[in-house]
């Protein structure tokens, strides 16, 4: 069963990955191995496909990196849940087609807490019940439905939300 | 202010301004906009992922390669032979696609398309660094974004966006001497605080006040309060030095909307510094002065596309000219381009840096993000003139990172701990 890994807030993209590990510096294959690694050094070790980041306040803020994003996606995490997110790293993680919520559940769920969460319909269910995360924002579910905006732009050769 | 027109039925922030110019439809904010893009701008940190998605998943060339620019800043030159691989393959995307490529030593990123003119008034300017903001210094709409969008954007000539709402900043009085514009903006950053404009644009109104140097350290600061664009309403040589067509349009419209304003009194604001290990974490450097009077701090850099023009240079030559940096401080000096470079040396001011000390780099972003030169080692302490002090920023987890204007970091150089000017002159 995924588990959660907590966060506080203000986590930002040299946490996420500092750029001293970026793909081009560490190695296109094992940067991510480096994913939080002066903040929680057992994570990329210890991570399973599906677990689910629960964060604070202002996720993500900092660079525009998206190897910080690609680290987590390549780590298979399956969600990213917190009350705000950065814009640059929000875009990110959408194109990526990286489940992004914005919701607090910091108060709710403790690090280590096993939980289920479809992606798709944003139920999420833990040893206390179930909660509603909010979808992502409407103007970008077309995107989302082919999988990410690139996937998009490849299938129609236009923008979600371009006349045609 | 300029008055409405006919493209603006009702009145209009400078960001629905220029997103309804680039765009299809007269916009607001909250509105989705597909708009047309001036220029693209990449940087050596992420080529690779640039080109293998305009190759691999697009099966793209850009549309328009005079509106993309590759700049070998972040890494320069190479310090392994993985990132001198990942550059060889931009020079060599450069080459075959015809994009502009500015290479090793030309400098950082923003200080060399402004220096090309490659950021004009109402241009939309995208980049793949967060601090893209910077082009919002001449009004254009600068905005960073990752790798996927900078390859669409770059692969269709257009970009789409959410028009942000916008946060007015409007400056009264004047600065005093000593105090810069790196002040001004860690002073907006600490009223707005990290996460106070995200998703929205910061709109500064100065008035005839600030060089386009100084316009850059403040729109360049505005992501660290999450905004997607700093705007400052053109004005002063804006209008006059730089040849550049400032549309009547551009201005935003009396009676536009925005979510927060907010004044700051110039006349009032004391040098700033960002303490470890957020950027709102701003204080008065007399106070930390006195908190770290017992601390040395072993390295001072001064340079970034924050503060590494000519007027910073200049700035900081004015503290450390005839004194010598402390012992056990070293002070690392890197001019943002060979302009400004090539500017120092022919006014003198790189003897002065060179007398007192100053270790000085090749153009470009230099130890900022912690890839090459001048890395910290645990437990050491540096005062920086860049935009970023996070945790394991510039090197080990337990480095300390402080952000201060250019004036402040030359005096902490020469007194080898937390300074100011004053106490440099009082020598």
């Amino acid at each position: 069963m995924p588990r959660i890994w907590k966060f506080g807030d203000s986590v930002n993209t040299d946490d996420i990955l500092p750029g001293k590990f970026a793909p081009f510096m560490a190695g296109e294959d094992v940067f991510q191995t480096f994913a939080f690694h002066y903040i929680r050094p057992e994570f990329a070790a210890a991570v399973a496909p599906g677990d689910v980041l629960i964060g604070g306040r202002n996720w993500g803020l900092g660079s525009s990196r998206e190897y910080a994003p690609q680290a987590l996606k390549k780590l298979r995490i399956g969600a990213i849940v917190a009350p705000s997110f950065a814009r640059i790293h929000y875009r990110n993680l959408l194109n990526l087609g990286i489940p992004a919520f914005e919701y607090d559940l910091t108060g709710l769920l403790q690090d280590g807490d096993e939980v289920s969460l479809d992606v798709n319909t944003g139920v999420l269910t833990y040893g206390g019940g179930t909660v509603q995360l909010p979808p992502p924002p409407e103007f970008l579910r077309e995107a989302l439905a082919e999988g990410s905006i690139l996937a998009f732009f490849k299938k129609y050769g236009r923008f979600p939300g371009e006349s045609a | 202010m300029k008055g409405m027109t006919a493209a603006s039925p009702r009145p209009q922030t400078m960001a629905e301004k220029i997103l309804t110019h680039r765009g299809t439809q007269t916009v607001y904010a909250g509105d989705l906009a597909v708009v047309e893009v001036d220029q693209v701008m990449v940087v050596d940190s992420i080529a690779q992922s640039f080109i293998e998605r305009m190759q691999r998943d697009l099966n793209a060339t850009p549309k328009y390669p005079e509106r993309v620019s590759i700049v070998i800043d972040h890494v320069a030159p190479a310090s392994t032979v993985s990132v001198a691989q990942a550059q060889k393959e931009a020079r060599e995307y450069a080459a075959r696609t015809g994009v502009r490529l500015f290479d090793v030593g030309r400098g950082i990123c923003h200080q060399v398309l402004m220096e090309e003119g490659l950021a004009r008034p109402g241009w939309i300017v995208l980049g793949s660094d967060s601090h893209s903001t910077t082009y919002g210094a001449v009004a254009a709409f600068g905005s960073g974004m990752g790798a996927t969008d900078i390859a669409l954007a770059a692969a269709s000539g257009k970009t789409w966006l959410k028009v942000p709402d916008s946060v007015k900043v409007t400056f009264t009085g004047e600065l005093r001497s000593g105090v810069s514009a790196k002040d001004v903006a860690l002073e907006m950053i600490r009223r707005l605080g990290a996460d106070g404009a995200t998703y929205q644009s910061i709109e500064m109104h100065a008035g005839d006040r600030f060089t386009r140097g100084e316009r850059m350290t403040l729109a360049n600061l505005c992501v660290e309060a999450g905004a997607k664009a700093g705007l400052v309403v053109p004005g002063g040589e804006i209008l006059t030095a730089y040849g550049y067509d400032v549309p009547a349009w551009v201005y935003p419209d009396e009676g536009a909307t925005y979510v927060q304003a907010i004044e700051i009194d110039l006349t009032a604001l004391n040098p700033r510094m960002s303490a470890p290990s957020e950027v709102d974490n701003v204080h008065d450097v007399a106070d930390l002065r006195e908190q770290l009077r017992d601390t040395p701090v072993d390295q001072v850099f001064i340079g970034t596309c924050t503060n590494g023009r000519i007027e910073d240079l200049h700035e900081a030559a004015n503290v450390l000219r005839g004194h010598r940096v402390a012992p056990g401080t070293r002070l690392l000096v890197i001019p943002a381009s060979s302009e400004v470079m090539e500017q120092a040396m022919a006014d003198g001011t790189l003897l002065i840096l060179q007398r007192a000390g100053a270790v000085l780099g090749t153009p470009g972003c230099g130890p900022c993000m912690g890839r090459h030169q001048g890395v910290l080692a645990p437990g050491e302490v540096c005062v920086s003139t860049s935009n970023r002090n996070f945790i394991g920023r510039m090197g080990d987890k337990d480095a300390r990172i402080y952000l201060a204007s250019p004036a402040v970091a030359a005096a902490t150089a020469v007194m080898g701990r937390v300074s100011l000017p004053a106490d440099v002159a009082a020598l």
